[in-house]
């Protein structure tokens, strides 16, 4: 295990370090300490490695992520994993604004409440969230599951595509083109994997699913009461 | 981008060290606003007579000779007068008006950045560790304190353009963000009357309030009738007597975390800002809502 303090080495040196690893295929373990609620921590991870950071991390935590797998040992600020290829994301705390912004592959668990946008533009990334999720959550979100345990805040999933979202508390006023959608045992198979993959203990009986009424792929003025 | 920071003391204990930890809280936003840096700390307990403020002169680093005695004899009670760093703060038994008036009639030149019972601002250009460090703000003691640092896309950067604004007596604002009606809302304001020092969007926010409450709103009132008339992204936090208050636009689009102990309360643009005060990773952390006036203050704490 090597263990790098943020109270005596830059997060330009830490990322450095990391990234010499990109490529590599052997797993190690890294420790990081007073992280302090800095920025870009861990970001542009490249390699099957084991980061855990031990505090609250700033913006961009894990940006970028190939591969590694991040555990945060408290909250995290603006878009965790955003832009994630690959990999796992553990929050053991509350996340603010766009959790996985943009990603596009792996697996981000929040074990708290995520904040607004929660999956905006979100592209493949799997997001399960053990507590609530804020407005705006899955906006523009293309491909992807956001599973959500506890309560959504209003306008989910506005202008979304094909990205499944499955909300097992109270859902405020959906967004623009999104609607519920039947629970498919196919659903409820998908979901009991995702839950099982996130390690989060929740019944996929007690969830509801939303997606895409798919009216507004393309302007036709006939939909523009949905915008 | 701008940062933005408030501080609360619960703990009477705590009230020496205000100033170091609006410091550290304002030098940890120095990424967000490296152009200017302010702050408005509340002292004293406002219930005598004594009003203070704080000034401002561009032109002249030493124009504050003779300033004090001018006044004595102009407003007919004694004026004491502090230098610090660009700003004086004046103390005196009198009504902010009356120096107010004789200010503008006799030294133009001269700005008037703060005033109240409690307030002090200090603002200038400058890198949060270089313009704490010029008005020793380490050292100051006080109940509570917002602060600001500025990177300007709106207006010129200059101090009369830095942060906190004074909206009216013991009440002053600070703003991250950018408002997109601020003309059409200048003129309103204008046509009601108020007049403005600069061309500066955050100044009309804290205009608006001001004017709000000139028509009898409570600051909460204030707040809720902005969340409608100002158009475009914000987070504001605005001091007062008694505490300091945070909203957001309705959607949140600028950043704002909060955090309290039994100690103290505090807000910031990011965490970085609250990481080292006392106890921080054992405070409540949350995320203000959008829309949703929030405020802190000694009725309910005490």
């Amino acid at each position: 295990m090597t263990v790098i303090d943020l109270s005596k080495t830059s997060i330009r040196d830490l990322n450095q370090r990391l990234h010499d690893l990109n490529g590599a295929d052997r797993t190690n373990e890294w420790r990081i300490t007073n992280p302090n609620g800095e920025h870009a921590i861990a970001a542009g991870l490249n390699a099957p490695i084991n980061v855990q950071i031990d505090g609250p991390v700033g913006y961009y935590c894990g940006g970028m992520n190939k591969e590694a797998m991040i555990t945060i040992n408290g909250h995290c600020g603006w878009g965790v994993g955003e832009n994630i290829m690959s990999g796992f994301i553990r929050v053991k705390g509350n996340a603010s604004e766009s959790v996985g912004a943009s990603g596009v592959g792996g697996l981000i668990v929040i074990e708290g409440d995520a904040s607004s946008r929660c999956g905006i533009s979100m592209k493949g990334v799997d997001i399960v969230v053990t507590g609530s999720v804020g407005h705006m959550s899955a906006f523009l979100a293309q491909k992807g599951h956001l599973v959500v345990c506890g309560d959504v805040g209003p306008d989910l999933g506005a202008s979304i595509y094909e990205t499944v979202i499955y909300v097992q508390g109270e859902v405020g006023r959906l967004g623009a083109d999104c609607i519920e959608k039947e629970m498919t045992p196919e659903h409820r198979e998908n979901l009991t994997r995702l839950l099982r993959q996130a390690e989060v203990d929740a019944d996929p009986a007690r969830f509801r699913r939303y997606g895409s009424a798919r009216k507004l792929y393309h302007f036709n003025v006939d939909h523009a009461d949905a915008y | 981008m701008c940062g933005i920071v408030g501080l609360f003391i619960k703990n009477p204990d705590l009230k020496n060290s205000l100033g170091r930890h609006l410091s550290e809280m304002l030098i940890g936003m120095s990424q967000r606003g490296p152009d200017s840096t302010g702050f408005a700390i509340y002292r004293g307990n406002g219930l005598d007579d004594s009003i203070k403020l704080t000034l401002f002169n561009g032109l002249s680093p030493a124009g504050w000779d003779g300033l004090a005695a001018e006044l004595e004899i102009a407003v007919g009670v004694s004026v004491s007068l502090e230098i610090r760093s660009s700003h004086a703060m004046v103390t005196a038994q009198c009504t902010v008006d009356d120096i107010l008036e004789w200010l503008t009639r006799h030294h133009p030149e001269i700005r008037v950045v703060g005033y109240g019972h409690c307030i002090e601002i200090y603002k200038e250009m400058g890198l949060p560790a270089d313009v704490v460090g010029r008005f020793g703000l380490a050292d100051m003691s006080g109940s509570h304190a917002i602060g600001h640092t500025r990177m300007a896309t709106e207006s010129a950067v200059t101090t009369e353009h830095s942060h906190p604004f004074i909206a009216a007596s013991d009440i002053c604002l600070v703003h991250n963000g950018s408002l997109s009606n601020h003309n059409r809302l200048r003129r309103r304001l204008q046509a009601h009357g108020m007049s403005f020092e600069t061309d500066n969007d955050s100044e009309v926010a804290a205009r608006y309030v001001a004017y709000r409450i000139a028509e009898g709103a409570s600051l909460r009132e204030a707040l809720e009738a902005a969340l409608k008339d100002l158009d475009g992204f914000y987070t504001f936090a605005v001091g007062t007597r008694d505490g300091f208050a945070v909203v957001r636009d309705g959607i949140a689009c600028k950043p704002a975390v909060m955090a309290e102990t039994d100690d103290w309360v505090a807000m910031a643009s990011e965490y970085r800002s609250l990481a080292y005060l006392p106890g921080a990773d054992k405070a409540k952390v949350w995320e203000p809502e959008p829309a949703v006036v929030y405020s802190w203050g000694r009725e309910q704490t005490e």
